[in-house]
């Protein structure tokens, strides 16, 4: 059973490849949803000023971060990125339980948005960028699993996965099914 | 415009779903909506209800104003263009803004024609009273849709009313066999390819949000329960007694729409809500601006 944040973004999109893996899920919205277990949690893209406002206003931040840092299998795309960094340049920390510094908004305004095709864990897939983030550097035990144009825009470190792209709004499901088997270890 | 870039634009208001985007006239305001948890903010000159009020020409706010809150916030900035003004809206392209509202709020330049969004890389929203409204504006390159409602009067009734229409020509259009479609889309003055997608899908290509009116927690609520992807914000704010506590009720609202307990605790002592007009006593219909 896979928990999807759903107190704002694209959540809906995240549930609909969950769908597609044949995976079950439920949306967490408030602190009392946080109660039913789950195998792994997805943090969607979306406002991480937003997503960072709700789970400090309704009390859901540090049992998340706790159960993060305790082994729960976590993928964040995006703003999902933001939230999970332990260092954000332009923005503010969130859980801040993944060992990276990432620069918010990036490649500027909506101008800067943008689809290329490049490796993630030695697979080309479709990527696709909106007004994103980037990780600017990462500390020893993250790996990096893919670069854009010098850029690194995919880390895992233990059990947390993280891109700055949004693997959810394109038909490729490379990197949904590398969380579920080889980070969260449900499929 | 390729179709590359309007797929991005369509999928940057897929990000702001769930949200709240809230109507600021000053980099202070920007700062107060950006800490309440606004998905992203709407500049300009002035909240509806005020230039309902002032009555006159109303316009593309100035440059300088909309870079001051772009400098301020780091989240998504919109604003917004007279209906049919396409150098206002070159004008905001050149500034980079995030989003451009093509709006009934403001004067409309042109009685005929809408901007042909096409043309532009920057993403357009545009209000719709209907799904006809909806799909014309789509098949003119807005990628993002909310209802018109009536903007500047804190009566949710006409917001109401667009959204039931909208998602009842959709249930309408879903059970149509496909040799009915090219009628429908006749009738509904929109390409047959906009009603093929309707009819496959149960839902517009674009997102779609509330828009005029939106005033409580519960006004927001209640649009969320009618099938609206996230709201927009008025007046309703900072015409209101504690626009920093409301707004942030309306975020959290958005979030647990279905949740009334939760709604309970948000609409607690929110202090005095925006005075509003009826709908029906109003004598200028902003709603019926660009059909």
């Amino acid at each position: 059973m896979i928990g999807v944040l759903a107190l704002q973004g694209a959540f809906a999109e995240h549930e609909s490849c969950l769908d597609r893996l044949g995976q079950e899920f439920f949306e967490i919205r408030k602190r009392e949803h946080l109660d039913r277990s789950m195998d792994a949690l997805i943090i969607p893209g979306g406002e991480s000023t937003v997503m960072g406002k709700l789970l400090r206003d309704m009390d859901m931040d540090s049992i998340l971060k706790e159960r993060i840092l305790g082994g729960l299998p976590v993928f964040g795309t995006c703003a999902g990125l933001i939230v999970l960094s332990k260092r954000v340049v332009g923005g503010s920390t969130s859980l801040g339980t993944l060992d990276v510094t990432t620069i918010r908004n990036a490649y500027g305004r909506q101008l800067g948005s943008f689809e290329t095709v490049a490796g993630f864990d030695g697979k080309e897939i479709p990527m696709t960028f909106i007004r994103a983030p980037y990780v600017e550097s990462v500390r020893p035990g993250v790996k990096v699993l893919s670069e854009v144009d010098g850029r690194i825009a995919a880390v895992r470190q233990g059990n947390q996965l993280a891109t700055s792209f949004h693997p959810e709004l394109t038909e490729d499901l490379t990197v949904h099914r590398y969380f579920l088997e080889e980070v969260a270890g449900v499929m | 415009m390729s179709e590359d870039r309007y797929k991005l634009n369509k999928e940057l208001a897929q990000m702001l779903k769930g949200g709240v985007i809230m109507d600021v006239t000053t980099p202070e305001q920007a700062k107060i909506a950006e800490k309440a948890g606004a998905a992203a903010v709407m500049a300009l000159e002035r909240i509806p209800a005020d230039i309902r009020a002032a009555g006159g020409v109303s316009r593309m706010s100035d440059p300088k104003m909309i870079r001051g809150i772009q400098e301020t916030v780091s989240i998504p900035v919109m604003a917004k263009v007279r209906i049919g003004h396409f150098v206002e809206a070159q004008i905001l392209e050149a500034l980079e803004i995030d989003y451009i509202d093509e709006s009934e709020v403001l004067t409309p330049a042109d009685d005929v024609y809408h901007i042909d969004k096409t043309q532009f890389k920057v993403p357009f929203v545009c209000g719709a009273r209907d799904l006809g409204e909806a799909l014309r504006r789509i098949s003119e390159g807005a990628s993002m849709i909310r209802t018109k409602g009536e903007p500047g009067t804190g009566d949710i009734v006409q917001a109401v009313s667009h959204m039931r229409a909208m998602n009842s020509a959709i249930r309408d259009i879903q059970n149509r066999r496909e040799d009915e479609l090219y009628e429908t889309a006749k009738q509904h003055r929109v390409p047959v390819d906009l009603v093929r997608f309707v009819h496959d899908n149960g839902r517009l290509p674009v997102v779609n949000f509330a828009a005029g009116g939106v005033a409580t927690p519960a006004d927001a609520a209640l649009m969320m329960h009618l099938g609206a992807e996230g709201v927009f914000v008025g007046s309703g704010i900072f015409a209101s007694g504690n626009p920093e506590k409301r707004a942030a009720a309306i975020v959290q609202a958005v979030t647990n729409y279905n949740d009334p307990a939760k709604l309970a605790e948000l609409s607690y002592d929110l202090g005095k809500a925006m005075v509003g007009i009826n709908a029906e006593e109003i004598q200028t219909i902003m709603a019926e601006r660009g059909q």
